[in-house]
């Protein structure tokens, strides 16, 4: 099996899912839609009575946090798309036909990154209208840039676990409701000062806070400090288990 | 008999075995097919018929024995067997969201030929479907997705074909749509494997037939070998009375052109 080969199937593949995707852009805009009411919900109700400590508008605070929501609820649908297509006979041709085996999960793969992209840059567009605002230079926008898509990644890869193991379609996206709450337990909302003792020592130690502080810092045109680090090292250790993981599982089902 | 000794067969398969946990669903299949040859692989629901189809098309893995198909191994030579055979299974999969001819562009795509447009828009002409060819697939009648099924298989014109029921959940006139489909296929000097139920359509289609049962190919011959097992026919006078399904073609009219499936979905 050569690489040419390898990629000339992926982009085929991609091809049909994108317009999949095309053909039903809703998805899109229903993954942004609850990030969007949330952005809403916090900074013209609850925001006003959060003490950030920061300088900037509270919609400069939030939208890191809001944009990892965006995409947890985005790769629900990726799970889905491929569950769907593990279901039909689809899957069932491409194996035994003569294609590059792991082509139809890069194809997912990269439909993900795609769709949720879009997503994304659907609600930066909402928080622009709402006020927010950064200086980041070219140089951070592609940092910001570079970290949403390794976090893309690293959660497409856990989508595709539960979109090539779910009995049901329920049980596809379901796994994306922990990821959808885990920004709430961070310093996406709140400063982690502010929580009890316990609560605040599992929100400084989980991935979320460290990857929000680092797009806040960015947008800030401050340091990123530390937090860059502990958040690259937390995404590529997701992403390279959950790769693994996902291909085993693949080969085990379709040998 | 002789031709099928001089030229190496199309499908061998020896002593193939495969359990599902306690299931023991096939206990050593030996079956040849000849190149060029129409056979029917005859089983109740539950015979294995797919099981043996998906170890053909390397979709499964056989617990034991040996299969091979175009002369290579299924095991050893998985990418090689897979050009020479294509497989369409039992529920048509074809893509809903996308276009018959996208569809058949697709597959011409992943086959890696030159001019999937020609190729695409040649099928659509010989399957009837030129008028359909824009049209989402899941907008198309059964009939008319099974045709698209099989034209997506024959693309890149692999030597063998493996039909797993193809006429299941058909109307009697997509069936019939579906049997010529296959008759052209046969007199083009592909080789056909089709499994199936209905004794009729083993009968219509194809040259030999094989009777799987019980994880074993019991019997396996023409239809005229088959018959000269049972003790010779006595001769009774019957009257003739139309069939249900001749009544109801006769009432419905009979397709005529396959298009009109469209209008009768």
């Amino acid at each position: 099996m050569t690489t040419t080969q390898f990629l000339s199937d992926t982009r085929v593949l991609t091809g049909r899912s994108l317009r999949h995707i095309l053909r039903s852009p809703d998805t899109i805009i229903t993954t942004a839609v609850t990030p969007i009411a949330l952005l809403l919900l916090f900074v013209y109700v609850i925001g006003g009575a959060i003490e950030t400590g920061s300088e900037g508008s509270y919609v400069d605070y939030l939208l890191p946090g809001i944009l990892l929501i965006t995409i947890a609820s985005g790769v629900a649908y990726t799970a889905y798309r491929l569950f769907l297509d593990m279901q039909g006979g689809i899957v069932e041709r491409f194996q035994s036909m003569p294609i590059a085996r792991s082509s139809v999960l890069w194809a997912h793969v990269l439909t993900s990154v795609t769709a949720n992209a879009a997503s994304v840059a659907l609600v930066v567009v909402v928080a622009l209208i709402m006020g927010f605002r950064t200086g980041a230079s070219i140089l951070a926008w592609l940092a910001v840039i570079g970290l949403l898509t390794l976090f893309i990644l690293a959660l497409t890869w856990i989508a595709v676990i539960a979109g090539l193991s779910a009995k049901t379609v329920d049980g596809a996206s379901a796994f994306s409701y922990p990821l959808i709450f885990l920004p709430f337990i961070s310093s996406a909302f709140v400063p982690t000062e502010s929580m009890p003792a316990p609560v605040a020592w599992f929100a400084q130690n989980q991935p979320v806070t460290s990857i929000v502080n680092t797009l806040r810092a960015l947008f800030a045109q401050e340091s990123v400090g530390n937090d860059l680090w502990i958040s690259l090292a937390w995404l590529l250790g997701i992403l390279v288990v959950a790769c693994a993981a996902a291909t085993a599982i693949y080969r085990r089902r379709i040998r | 008999m002789t031709t099928e000794q001089i030229s190496p067969p199309a499908l061998r398969v020896r002593g193939i075995e495969k359990s599902f946990q306690d299931l023991h669903v096939l206990r050593g299949v030996d079956l040849d097919v000849a190149p060029g040859a129409v056979v029917a692989l005859l089983g109740s629901n539950g015979a294995g018929k797919t099981t043996l189809v998906r170890i053909l098309s390397t979709l499964l893995q056989a617990d034991a024995g040996s299969a091979s198909v175009n002369g290579y191994d299924v095991a050893a030579q998985s990418g090689k067997v897979r050009e020479s055979l294509s497989l369409t299974g039992q529920f048509a999969a074809v893509d809903g969201v996308l276009t018959g001819r996208e569809n058949l562009l697709l597959v011409a795509r992943l086959r890696h030929l030159k001019n999937p447009g020609s190729i695409a828009d040649d099928l659509l002409d010989r399957f009837s479907l030129a008028a359909a060819g824009n049209r989402p697939a899941s907008t198309y009648s059964g009939g008319m997705r099974r045709r698209l099924d099989i034209a997506m298989s024959l693309i890149g014109e692999p030597p063998i074909i493996v039909l797993d029921e193809p006429t299941t959940g058909l109307d009697p006139q997509a069936r019939l749509e579906v049997w010529r489909t296959i008759t052209s296929l046969a007199t083009g000097g592909a080789t056909v494997l089709l499994t199936t139920q209905h004794l009729e359509e083993a009968e219509q289609l194809a040259d030999r037939i094989a009777i799987l049962h019980e994880g074993r190919i019991i019997q396996h011959g023409t239809l005229a070998d088959l018959k000269r097992l049972l003790p010779p026919a006595e001769v009774e006078y019957v009257e003739k009375q139309p069939s249900l399904e001749e009544v109801f073609l006769s009432v419905v009219g009979a397709p005529t052109t396959p298009t009109t499936s469209q209008d009768l979905r």
